[in-house]
């Protein structure tokens, strides 16, 4: 009870200062034009069978991924740098319940990126927004959010020892959208990338959320595999957490200084 | 049973200098301390910038595991019991961060409290309490980022005292406040000190460790270099005689001479505007002054005096010795 209470209020507290973040808003507020214009021209050029709407999806996931990558490593920098990740560290609460509503934050102000990513392609390029399956899709927006959420807190536990892991953030944005299908068909890729797909919480998110658009596939399933991974996510970044945060300890890397 | 208790505490920072050819340097930041705090009792950590006070603080609130030795708060080990010592030490730092600017104190203060583990239905009025202590009510919804430096200071006491806790780390908390601000500040400490908590300060003001603290430990370098009351540790220098000498321009090597007087405790140099001004600590009487200028020739030299030593000298000599 205690820890559902201090996730919602964590969450509803960093969401709130994200958007008044002048910097995070602005990207937040140009990529999804950037991702909305780039479906829109690779969906042109005739590379996929596939609807407008289904390239405008994966856009509008590849912008979750990269607030979710970017807010969850910069959420702990800014908070080392602001001073706040000492004192949150020496506070009771186990560290990993403060974290769990960072990340969770960061890929909720992604939404926005979607949202934006649809309404730019309906007004500009004519992308329709007809929902075979509406409730679905509702669902698996959420469940989306968790997913990468929870993969955005495995990445967080580095950054609490690593005080310069931003450099890994930028490594993984690309292949990311790649590796699992937000860019384009993961059946251009060969074999073995498959199961690296698998393991990626944004394959089966963009997965529930276009099949439950379109219609086809899986959609249920998709979102269970979400959920499903979230859960493995959270285990490994628990457990993470609580050595690094030992071993930041030692090294004494929480603060600046 | 002491509240604090502190044996042999050693902490060595490792860190690499050098951007084409890194060096792996070792920095001993504490070097071996031990003392205790009885329940109660504010304590006072006196040194100078880079003498250890941070990094022995940081230790003794979970943030640093230290290379060696070992401290308990309220029995439970600083490094096997972390969660035992969070949950009943505040901590609180000087200057300006540590707290959400982008967000208001009520904010801030409704997040930590959650974190601190204050019970839903207590936090209302705890909170109120306490932006009410610290003197920010009506000013709670505005955001940290047009705080003054005192007000965010005073936030950040709000914040550690939370969950009432028993135990109050404060690391130069009037640092970069204003005199009024600062004064407030201690006022504030001497009532929480007063409520019974057990209070750890540092500070590297000579003048606010003889206000505020029951007892004091100067540290230096890494190292306890005295330890008492604020009166016996100005009993230490009660029996000397300090020369000042002002100067216009003096060498390292001038210096190194007039430590070498015989009777000579410690020199030090003060800069004023136009000059510098060498305060020299002797054992007794003002018939050193002779003997000291005559081993300055070739400095520029103005006014001299001799007085009797303050509590600031036995600071400085003890500091300065190590
Ligand atoms: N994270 C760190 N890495 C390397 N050296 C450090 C670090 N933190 C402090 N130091 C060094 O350790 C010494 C003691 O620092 P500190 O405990 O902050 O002193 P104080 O608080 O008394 O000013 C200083 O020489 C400082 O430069
Ligand atoms: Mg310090």
């Amino acid at each position: 009870m205690r820890a559902l209470r201090l996730i919602l209020t964590g969450w509803r507290f960093h969401v709130k200062s994200l958007t008044l973040s002048a910097f995070f808003l602005l990207t937040s507020a140009i990529q999804p034009i950037l991702f909305a214009t780039m479906a829109y021209f690779m969906f042109r050029a005739g590379s996929t069978e596939q609807s407008l709407l289904y390239v405008a999806l994966g856009s509008g996931l590849m912008g979750i991924w990269s607030s979710t990558l970017f807010g969850s490593g910069g959420a702990i920098s800014w908070q080392r740098w602001q001073g706040t990740l000492e004192v949150s560290i020496a506070a009771p609460a186990p560290f990993v319940l403060v974290l769990i509503p960072i990340t969770l934050a960061t890929a909720t102000i992604g939404l926005y990126s979607l949202t934006a990513t649809l309404l730019w392609g309906k007004l500009f390029f004519g992308v329709p927004f007809d929902l075979e399956h509406p409730l679905l899709f509702l669902l698996s927006i959420p469940a989306t959010i968790v997913g990468l959420g929870m993969l955005g807190l495995v990445l967080a536990a580095s950054f609490v020892l690593y005080r310069n892991a931003n450099a890994m953030s930028n490594l993984l944005e690309f292949p990311v959208w790649l590796v699992t299908g937000l860019l384009v068909p993961l059946s251009l890729f060969p074999g073995w990338v498959e199961p690296i797909s698998w393991v990626l919480a944004p394959t089966w998110g963009v997965r529930a959320i276009r099949d439950a658009a379109l219609g086809g596939g899986d959609p249920v399933g998709a979102i269970l595999m979400s959920l499903g991974l979230a859960v493995v996510y959270l285990g490994i970044g628990t457990v993470l957490i609580g050595y690094f945060e030992r071993l930041a300890r030692e090294r004494a890397t929480l603060s600046l200084t | 049973m002491a509240v604090i208790e502190a044996s042999e505490l050693r902490r060595t920072y490792r860190t690499t200098t050098g951007t084409i050819r890194r060096r792996r340097v070792e920095v001993e930041a504490v070097r071996g301390i031990s003392f205790e705090v009885a329940e109660g009792e504010l304590f006072g950590l006196l040194g100078p910038n880079g003498a250890g006070k941070t990094t022995t603080i940081k230790m003794l609130i979970t943030l640093l595991v230290p290379t060696s030795g070992s401290a308990r708060v309220l029995g439970h080990d600083v490094v096997r019991e972390a969660g035992e010592v969070r949950r009943r030490v505040g901590y609180v730092f000087g200057g300006e961060r540590g707290v959400y600017e982008r967000l208001s104190a009520l904010d801030n203060l409704r997040y930590f409290a959650e974190l601190y583990g204050v019970p839903g239905r207590e936090q209302k009025t705890r909170i109120a309490e306490l932006l009410d202590l610290v003197g920010l009510t009506g000013r709670e919804k505005e955001r940290v980022e047009g705080y003054s430096r005192g007000m965010r200071q005073r936030l950040h006491i709000a914040r550690g005292l939370l969950h009432d806790p028993p135990v109050l780390f404060l690391d130069e908390p009037t640092i970069g406040l204003d005199p009024v601000g600062a004064r407030e500040l201690r006022a504030m400490i001497a009532t929480l000190a007063e409520s019974g908590k057990t209070i750890l300060l540092t500070t590297h003001y000579m003048f606010e460790a003889d206000s505020l603290c029951d007892r004091i430990a100067v540290i230096a370098k890494g190292k306890i270099v005295a330890e008492g009351t604020p009166q016996q540790l100005k009993g230490g220098v009660a029996e000397g005689w300090v020369v000042e000498i002002e100067v216009y321009g003096i060498e390292d090597v001038v210096l190194d001479r007039l430590r070498a007087v015989p009777g000579v405790r410690a020199v030090a140099v003060e800069e004023r505007d136009q000059a510098q001004l060498v305060v020299v600590q002797t054992d007794s009487g003002q018939e050193l002054t002779h003997a000291l200028l005559s081993r300055m020739d070739g400095a520029a030299v103005g006014r001299v005096s001799s007085r009797e030593p303050t509590l600031e000298d036995a600071y400085v000599a003890l500091v300065g010795e190590s």
